[in-house]
This record gives structure tokens, C-alpha cells and sequence, in this order.
């Protein structure tokens, strides 16, 4: 069973928002680390870029499968984790802990329109 | 094949002063490559291995023998028709007075090769009921983007540039889409019935003025006839699209229907799949593109064209005004041109016309044989190949990737597996014609037997192949941290 | 139903039928809507046995002529060892499919990185994909790759001196992919350095491509090209003759990004043009923007060294229509010409291949000139074996009088220049034949 974390917003694409005051922590949820297997790569946007909520920012890419990281809110991308680049696999080791992106939100009205925990439990059948 | 692995690289056979070739004496040494700028010459020579020649010759011939080829045993890859290449295609794409032509000399020296290049042609547009082929193109993908291209400025002529939109079926070739992405137009996906065949009412409401048209296999990927064909046709006809029949499948057709015929308006061909070429461990492959009346002036240039004279006939190598453009350097892939035609030859219209009902026995007769064992999700006559959803019993935890391997250790190539994306645990088999019922018996004992292993011998099963040159291989550590060049992997050794 | 391809008796296909719960082949049909079906039989000739095919192709073999051979332009006539051609033809390499099945592949996989390891040393790149379809493609697929790198620019660069068969072909790939291709003016057979600098300075531009040797056969100075193409952040890719970068400054030595070219001259047969083996190679960096497949070291279970495909995420079988590219064959089978070919030639034999081709090409034009009747398009350009002339002759009756004997005289590339190759396949008795057919003519028209 997969890990859900209360508190966070989630996607309909897998994606969680983890907001502390003006910024959020965008990462792919437990399940979705679990769906996609050893992840071998993540290619991320640089520091300054716009992302766009429902929009592609990057991707995570396994052995045998990739997938898109859409992005859950809109904004600007404040930091990257870098400690991906060298360990793409710390995805696989803890989804929460380990996010893709920081933004600094734009509109914080998007997150309304995201799942709570309990609703995207709902969602992955869990 | 030898299961003993070999696994040597020539640069770790290489010792210096070694030599692998001899030169003609240069008669003209007195003008000396030094004499060019040293800033334009390259500072170090290349690090190349330096082999004698019964070196070299060892080291392929050890390498090749942990090879599986469709010359090795059974190999019912689906969709890839993996059938047996005759041996006089390669004498004859061998042949001296062929081989020795430069693409650009005189085009009255090589009226030979455009008369075999003007014969595949029109043999093409006869088995698949379409106007006019080219043989640019260099592989079914490359076939698949030139046809594109055709429908593309078809529309434009019209002055019709809102048609940005291509529908491609959910149970498409990975390449469809990606073709069309390398194209610049966009995809739409409609979705299959639990039949296996285009959801038709799904089709309906994508149908509108930015369809430049639809790209269908048929049979499917699924190994099943849409028969609502004519229909699909009329319809995508209607809103003013063109049909693109992707000739990946064509080879139970081979004897029973024209792409043309069922309303296709443009199409390729996979020589190295239905016309015996060889795979060559992923090409040279060739994706000759045929299209309808009406749509000849756009294909790709260069053009053979024949000339009926008084005295006999004669070929030109033309560029159309309202060609789509060029697609490749020359001709396309020559010799693969001669392979397939030499096999078309050979067949002649007496055998051509039972490759495809061949095929589709051997097809019906493996399904049908293992139905019990493993999940059919489909019933019913299956054309050239059909799909299992893995084992029937998914107990015992072994996926469709351990049966794959396990098949190795039984001296059979794996059937294509995890493809179609519709089931879990595909496993796409397409035994083709050329495939004897007491090879389909033994392949058709294994399947059953490992079913057996799978409840009573799991592990073993999982940890599959035991007795090929190498065992499973570690694919995350490749792809993490990517090693793909001997400079690399010696540094790290 | 007998014939040598199909193995079936009538017992077979009866009692598989029986099987499939069928009586008769149509049977397997009965799906298809009956006015689909196609009932006449095709407009196609008589089967023929291997005696009647063997006599159909000597036959129109003979309409062909064979000549000796003074034409590049991306088609070099170069001699492939006798080994080559043997090991091709190994049925385990020839009948294998893409090696997807790693465990009974490793022949495949491993001449594959043998390839990638010598493309990446002949080009000096750090990467190279596991081959393309041709040169062509090769340099359409590397400017589809710079405008993804760039993300928002769709400009692309061309320089007039890129052989104008791959300049077509790109120029097609960029009017449907949606990129616009502008060009780069020639002076004096070189890429205009001004024109250059004029075009990168607008800031929009994703890639370069330039040629090395040019089509004149010129080797070109790019020094300072790169570090200006990365001050506007474009990639500078560069097309190049293969055999030549045996010897001649390489694209990485240059600060180019992308290597891209044919491999046709590393020992592949003419063929009357194709198949020939497109190359690619790269930087570390850039990896993941690579078209293509790409073959990887990795371990078995056993921690046995292996190779199998890798970084397949970008491929068109997982990515669909996001893929980096739509191609699914390589040219693997060529690949490994040029594997074996660079194997048995090594730094030396390339070496000394490129030293023959220009001590030829420089006494073919030094003859041609002493005629009287020919000068150097390019005079003061250093050249390998390829190079450009001019004649106060009739190009079309020096190609004439010169077929007549066998020899092709190079290609017409405007109505008063040719453009001559010549390799270590052509010996100086040759060369001198074609320069008396020269005087010849010469002679005839005084």
C-alpha cells in the first residue's frame, strides 16, 4: 500500500504540492514512484523557468517507462534539487521527502483545486 | 548458438604494430598529406585497434555465434514477421554488375538498377491496390513520416493548412505517433473496443476540419481484422481526411486484401518485414511509400520514370515541382530493393497469393494450442499474430517477462512482450508461413511446459534464462549511469 | 500449396484447421466483409527457380556499366577488405532482429558499442548513437535535436557548403517539422564568416551546420566558430566525410556539439546508394537529446560484463509522440561494416587510406591544369581528395568522351566546374587515363 501524506495536495497525474507559505514543493506521489520502478532520471527545469499548473515541466524517467511531470500549480521555479541529478533513485527511496521542484506559487487559489489526502486515497483505489 | 559467452571487444585484442590490411603501393608519394595546415589536421590519431586479419575474423565469428537469428530457430517476434530470408535475395543483392554503381554516375549506365527499382515499384502498387510507390524511404518509420509528408502537402495544395491533426488508434505502433510529433502534426487517440477494433463512435465526434487524416494498421497490433474498415474510410473521406495504412501487418493480406482496395488513400511497406528482407539486428531496413491516383505528384523526389520508345524503353531519375521534397541522399536502401524483388520473383503471382493464409494458419493454429494455459483475451480467427495476456494462472507471481526468458533457454526467441500497451502482460506471437507445424509443436510443448514450471518450479522461472551465453542483464545500472563507449569503460575497469 | 518456402503438407493444413475448429484457409477469413476480399490474381510474372533468377539479373546487369569511378559527393568508392564482406553475411548477425533479448543478442549488442567506441574516437565526440539511416537523415536528425535543445528558437543555420544532397533533405525535414532553415553564403568555396556572424547575432537561432571537408572538398577553418555559436547558445553541428577524419581536424577539436555525417566511405559498398549507415555522436551532455538507439555496458546476474540497449525512455516505443525521434531501425547491419572495416584498418591503414586519396586527387588536378584547358575553382583552398575545377572545355563532352572509355569524370556541378574525387581505390594508370581522354578531346577540338 502506498505512502499518502496528509496535509499535501495532490494531482490527477500523480503530482503533490507540499506548501509552506509562499512556495511549493512539487514532487510524484509514493504511488507513482511505485508504478514507474527504479527510476533512472529526472529532467528538470532550471532555476528562473515558469511553470504553468496542468501544464509539462519535466519528466521521470525509468527503465522500461517515462512519464511526464505536470505541473499541479503555477509559478516560478525557485530551486531544482540537485540531488537528483546524481541519485535519481532517492525518488524511489522516499517520494515525499525527496521533491523535484521548489516554485514560488503564483495563484494560490490553483491548490483549491487539488485533492486532500483523503480524496486522492479515494482515487488510487487504496 | 554457442551458449559459452565470448564477450571480448577488439580494442582489447589490439596490440601496437599490428596490421589488418594491405594498401597498393602509392605511386604518387611525392604528394604528401603533411603538407596541408597542421591547424587543420587532427592532433592525435584515432585510438582504433590495431588487429591482424585472423584476429578480426575470430573475434566477429566468436561474437556472432551469441547471436540468435531467424537462421538459428523459431523467432515469432510479433509485429516484426520475422521470416526466413532466402539465401539467392542476398546472392543477388550481392551481385557485382549492382553493387559496384555510384548512385550519382551517368543515367544511361545504370539502366539496370532503375529497371529493378521501376519493377518493385509497380509490383508494389499491384499487391497493394495503390497508383504509385517510391523506395526513398529507408524504414518503416521513415515510411511512415514520407506518407505523412504526402498527406501534409496534399492539403496544402489545397490551400487547406487548418488540418494539423492526425488520429492514431490507442492500440497503435509507438512509431505512429512519433512520426507525426517528427511531422508537426498532432496526435488524436481514439480508442479500441473491448473487441480489439477501433471504437467507431469514439471516432465519430474527433471527425472535423483539422483532421489531415487517420493512420490505421490492419490487422491490428491485436492480430484482428477491423472489419468496420469501409466505414472508418467513408467517414474520416467525409470530413476530408486521408487514410494512412500502415504496412507493418500487411503480410496476412498477402493473397486476401488491398490495402487500396479497402480505401486506403496512402500506405507503406516493410520490406525486411512481408518481403523476406533481412532484419540485420535492426536494419538496413526499407519503407517503400505507395499512394493513390491523385496523390503521385507529391512523393518524394528523386523519381524513377520509364519511357516507352520505338526501340525498347528507357529510365530517368526526375525531381517533381510539386514533390513533397527529398527524403534521403539517392535512391533509398538499393540493395534491399533487390532482395525483395528477387523474392517476389521467386514467389511469382502462384505462391505470393497463399503467404497470407499460410501465415494466418500458423497464427491460429499456436493460439488455439495454448488458449488453456494462457489468457486469450480475445477469441475468435486471429490474421497473422494475436496476443496473450500472460499466463492464465497469475498466482504464481511469474509476469509474462519471466516466460519470455525462460522460452531462451529452450532455444526459441521471445514472442514481443509488453506490447500492445491494452493488456498488462502482452505476449505477441506471429509465427509467419515459412514455419513448419512440428516447429509450431515444439514451441507449443514449451509454452505448456514452463505454464507447468510456473506453478510447480516459480523461482526457478523467475530467474530465467539458466542457460543462455549470459544471464539476466542489470538494465537500471546501464541506464543510471550510461557507459557506452570502451574509452569510458576502461576507465572505469 | 508446395513450394520450398512453405513448409505445409495438405495433412498439415488439415489437421491444424481441425484445430482451429476451421475446415478450409478461407475460413481464417470469414471476418472480413466478402466485397473487401481480392479475387483475381495478381498482375505479377511466373515463379522462377534459382537458375531463372540468377539469368533475370546477369541479364539486366548488363545493361548497367560498370566505371572507373572519379565521383564523390557523398559516395566514395573505397576498397572494403574481403573480410567485410565475409562477416556481414554470417546468418546470426543478418537474420537477427533489433536485440531486444539481450541474453541471446550480446553478438549484436557488443559490435554495436565497438561502433559507438570508434565513431566517438574518429569524431573525438564523447557519444555516438548506435547508427542512422544515412548522412542525410543524420544531419536532419541533429537539427531537429538543436531545436529541442533550444526550446524556444526554431531558426536553424545552413552553410552553402554542405553537400546540397543533405542541405534538400534537411530543408524538408525543417519545412514539416516546423523549422526555418536559413542559409549561410559561400565565398570563394568557404562559409561566409561574416554572414555568419551577421546571422548568430540575432539570438535566435538554435543550431549551425556547417561541413568538414566542404562539398568543394575544401577543409575549412572554423576556428572560433564554436565558442561564438555557444556565446548565443546554439549548437554547432557538423557534417563530415567519415574516412577523412582519419586524419583531418576533428568536430570535437573544432568545439562542435553534434558529429553527424555517412559512413558509407569506412568500407560500405556504393550500392547504387544505399544502404549506406548514418553517424551521430555527441556530448555527455547532450545524451538524452540523442535520436536513436544507444547500447550500454552494464553486469549480468552473474556480474559477467554485458552490453544491452539502454536510455530507451527517449524512444519512440515508450515517448510515443514526445519521443526524440520517430526512428525505430538503426542501420545495424552497416554499422557493422564500418565496425569491421575500422577493425582491420585501424589509425594506420586510415591514415594511409587518406594519404593515397590525396596524393591522387592532387596529381589528377595538377595533370588537368597542366592541360591548359582547367583551372582550380578554388585556387589558394587546401583540399583532401575532392576538389572542384573549372574547364574552358564542354563539361558535358569531357564526361562523354571519358564514359566512352569506361571512366566517370567526376559530377557537373555548374555549367563549367567538376567536381573530382579520387581514392586509394583508383591507381595512377587510371588517373592517367582519364587526363589522355582529356587530351584527346582536346586535341580533336584544335
Amino acid at each position: 500500500m502506498s505512502k499518502i501524506i496528509e496535509g499535501l495536495c495532490y494531482s490527477e497525474s500523480h503530482e503533490y504540492v507540499k506548501v509552506e507559505g509562499e512556495f511549493g514543493y512539487i514532487g510524484i506521489t509514493d504511488y507513482a514512484q511505485h508504478e514507474l520502478g527504479n527510476v533512472v532520471y529526472v529532467d528538470m527545469p532550471e532555476v528562473d523557468d515558469e511553470v504553468t499548473a496542468g501544464e509539462e515541466f519535466g519528466a521521470v524517467e525509468s527503465v522500461k517507462a517515462a512519464s511526464d511531470l505536470v505541473s499541479p500549480v503555477s509559478g516560478t521555479v525557485v530551486e531544482v534539487n540537485e540531488a537528483l541529478e546524481d541519485e535519481p533513485g532517492l525518488i524511489n527511496k522516499d517520494a515525499f521527502e525527496n521533491w523535484i521542484i521548489k516554485v514560488q506559487l503564483s495563484d494560490k487559489s490553483e491548490l483549491e483545486g487539488l485533492m486532500d489526502a483523503a480524496a486522492y486515497k479515494a482515487m488510487i483505489g487504496e | 548458438m554457442n551458449n559459452t559467452y565470448y564477450g571480448k571487444l577488439i580494442f582489447e585484442l589490439s596490440k601496437e604494430g599490428r596490421r589488418g590490411y594491405s594498401l597498393p603501393k602509392n605511386e604518387l608519394d611525392n604528394y604528401k598529406l603533411d603538407t596541408l595546415p597542421a591547424q587543420l589536421m587532427r592532433s592525435e590519431a584515432p585510438a582504433l585497434p590495431e588487429v591482424d586479419e585472423l584476429t578480426v575474423v575470430r573475434h566477429y565469428t566468436n561474437m556472432s555465434n551469441n547471436n540468435f537469428g531467424v537462421d538459428t530457430g523459431f523467432y515469432p517476434l510479433g509485429s516484426c514477421t520475422m521470416k526466413y530470408n532466402p539465401k539467392i535475395n542476398e546472392d543477388m543483392a550481392a551481385h557485382r554488375d549492382f553493387t559496384c554503381l555510384h548512385p550519382l554516375q551517368d543515367v544511361d549506365t545504370v539502366q539496370g538498377a532503375l529497371e529493378v527499382y521501376y519493377n518493385l515499384q509497380e509490383s508494389l502498387a499491384e499487391l497493394s491496390g495503390l497508383k504509385e510507390f517510391t523506395l526513398n524511404p529507408y524504414a518503416g518509420a521513415h515510411g511512415e513520416l514520407t506518407g505523412l509528408m504526402v498527406m501534409r502537402s496534399y492539403h496544402a495544395s489545397r490551400g487547406d493548412n487548418k488540418r494539423t491533426k492526425v488520429i492514431v488508434p490507442d492500440s497503435a505502433h509507438g512509431t505512429n505517433p512519433a512520426s507525426a510529433a517528427v511531422c508537426g502534426l498532432n496526435v488524436v487517440v481514439v480508442k479500441s473496443r473491448p473487441d480489439g477494433t477501433v471504437d467507431v463512435d469514439d471516432l465519430r465526434p474527433l471527425l472535423d476540419d483539422t483532421i489531415a487524416g487517420m493512420m490505421m494498421t490492419n490487422p491490428n497490433t491485436l492480430g484482428i481484422f477491423e472489419h468496420n474498415i469501409a466505414e472508418i474510410a467513408k467517414l474520416v473521406h467525409d470530413c476530408g481526411g486521408l487514410m494512412y495504412y500502415d504496412g507493418a501487418n500487411l503480410n496476412p493480406m498477402l493473397g486476401v486484401c488491398r490495402p487500396g482496395d479497402l480505401g486506403f488513400d496512402i500506405m507503406h511497406i516493410n520490406l525486411h518485414k512481408t518481403f523476406s528482407t533481412p532484419h540485420g539486428g535492426g536494419g538496413p531496413g526499407s519503407g517503400p511509400v505507395g499512394v493513390r491516383e491523385g496523390l503521385e505528384q507529391f512523393l518524394p523526389s528523386p523519381r524513377v520514370v520509364r519511357h516507352e520508345e520505338e526501340e525498347g524503353h528507357h529510365y530517368t531519375v526526375e525531381n517533381g515541382d510539386q514533390s513533397l521534397g527529398f527524403i534521403s541522399g539517392f535512391l533509398g536502401n538499393f540493395a534491399v530493393v533487390m532482395r525483395a524483388y528477387t523474392y517476389i520473383l521467386t514467389l511469382g503471382h502462384e505462391h505470393v497469393k497463399n503467404v497470407g493464409p499460410l501465415a494466418t494458419l500458423n497464427a491460429n493454429y499456436v493460439k488455439e494450442s495454448l488458449k488453456d494455459c494462457y489468457e486469450l483475451p480475445l477469441t475468435g480467427v486471429c490474421k497473422h499474430e494475436f496476443v496473450f495476456d500472460g499466463l492464465k494462472d497469475k498466482s504464481t507471481g511469474v509476469t509474462t517477462l519471466d516466460v519470455a526468458k525462460r522460452l531462451l533457454d529452450y532455444g526459441f526467441h521471445a514472442p514481443t512482450i509488453y506490447f500492445p500497451l491494452l493488456f498488462h502482460e502482452a505476449l505477441m506471437i506471429e509465427p509467419t508461413e515459412n514455419e513448419s507445424k512440428e516447429t509450431l509443436d515444439a514451441f507449443i510443448e514449451v509454452m505448456r511446459k514452463i505454464a507447468q514450471e510456473a506453478k510447480e518450479q516459480p523461482d526457478m522461472v523467475k530467474t530465467a534464462p539458466h542457460c543462455t551465453p549470459v544471464r539476466r542483464l542489470d538494465d537500471t545500472q546501464a541506464a543510471l549511469k550510461p557507459i557506452i563507449t570502451y574509452r569510458e569503460l576502461a576507465t572505469q575497469e | 500449396m508446395n513450394f520450398k518456402f512453405f513448409p505445409h503438407t495438405e495433412d498439415d493444413i488439415r489437421s491444424m484447421l481441425n484445430t482451429c475448429g476451421e475446415q478450409k484457409l478461407e475460413d481464417l477469413y470469414k471476418d472480413i466483409p466478402e466485397e473487401l476480399v481480392f479475387k483475381r490474381e495478381y498482375a505479377l510474372p511466373d515463379a522462377m527457380s534459382e537458375v531463372e533468377v540468377r539469368r533475370f539479373f546477369d541479364d539486366l546487369g548488363s545493361y548497367n556499366v560498370p566505371l572507373t569511378c572519379f565521383v564523390g559527393a557523398g559516395c566514395y568508392d573505397h576498397y572494403s577488405p574481403a573480410v567485410v564482406n565475409d562477416m556481414v553475411r554470417r546468418s546470426e548477425f543478418l537474420t537477427s532482429y533489433t536485440p531486444y533479448q539481450a541474453e541471446i543478442s550480446q553478438g549484436t549488442l557488443q559490435y554495436i558499442f565497438e561502433y559507438q567506441s570508434m565513431m566517438a574516437e574518429l569524431t573525438g565526440m564523447e557519444v555516438s548513437n548506435a547508427s542512422m539511416y544515412d548522412g542525410c537523415t543524420a544531419t536532419a536528425e541533429a537539427m531537429m535535436m538543436a531545436v529541442a535543445n533550444a526550446k524556444k528558437r526554431n531558426k536553424v543555420l545552413i552553410s552553402d557548403t554542405v553537400n546540397p544532397i543533405v542541405i534538400r533533405v534537411v530543408e524538408t525535414y525543417a519545412k514539416f517539422h516546423g523549422v526555418e532553415v536559413v542559409r549561410i553564403a559561400a565565398e570563394n568555396g568557404v562559409t561566409s564568416r561574416a554572414d555568419f556572424e551577421a546571422k548568430i547575432a540575432q539570438d535566435d537561432v538554435a543550431g549551425v551546420i556547417v561541413a568538414t571537408p566542404n562539398f568543394y572538398g575544401i577543409l575549412e577553418d572554423y576556428t572560433g566558430w564554436a565558442d561564438l555559436c555557444h556565446e548565443h547558445k546554439a549548437l554547432l553541428i557538423m557534417n563530415c566525410v567519415a574516412s577523412a577524419l582519419g586524419v583531418i581536424k576533428t568536430p570535437a577539436e573544432w568545439g562542435a556539439d553534434v558529429a553527424v555525417g555517412d559512413g558509407q566511405s569506412l568500407g560500405i559498398p556504393m550500392n547504387f546508394g544505399g544502404p549506406y549507415v548514418g553517424f551521430l555522436c555527441t556530448s555527455k551532455k547532450l545524451i538524452r537529446k540523442m535520436p536513436g538507439r544507444i547500447v550500454g555496458a552494464t553486469t549480468d546476474a552473474d556480474g559477467k560484463r554485458t552490453f544491452v540497449l539502454t536510455l530507451q525512455a527517449r524512444e519512440q516505443h515508450i515517448r510515443r509522440e514526445k519521443a526524440t525521434s520517430n526512428i525505430c531501425s538503426n542501420e545495424s547491419l552497416m554499422a557493422l561494416y564500418v565496425t569491421i572495416y575500422m577493425s582491420l584498418m585501424g589509425k594506420q591503414g586510415l591514415r594511409e587510406v587518406n594519404e593515397m586519396g590525396y596524393s591522387g586527387a592532387h596529381y589528377l588536378a595538377e595533370q588537368l591544369c597542366a592541360t591548359g584547358k582547367f583551372e582550380m575553382a578554388y585556387p589558394d583552398k587546401p583540399f583532401l581528395n575532392e576538389f572542384a575545377i573549372k574547364t574552358t572545355l564542354d563539361v558535358d563532352d569531357v564526361q562523354s568522351q571519358c564514359l566512352c572509355a569506361g571512366i566517370q569524370a567526376g559530377l557537373k556541378i555548374a555549367d563549367d566546374t567538376l567536381l573530382m574525387c579520387v581514392t586509394e581505390a583508383r591507381s595512377k594508370a587510371e588517373i592517367d587515363a582519364l587526363v589522355d581522354q582529356v587530351k584527346q578531346l582536346i586535341e580533336e577540338e584544335n
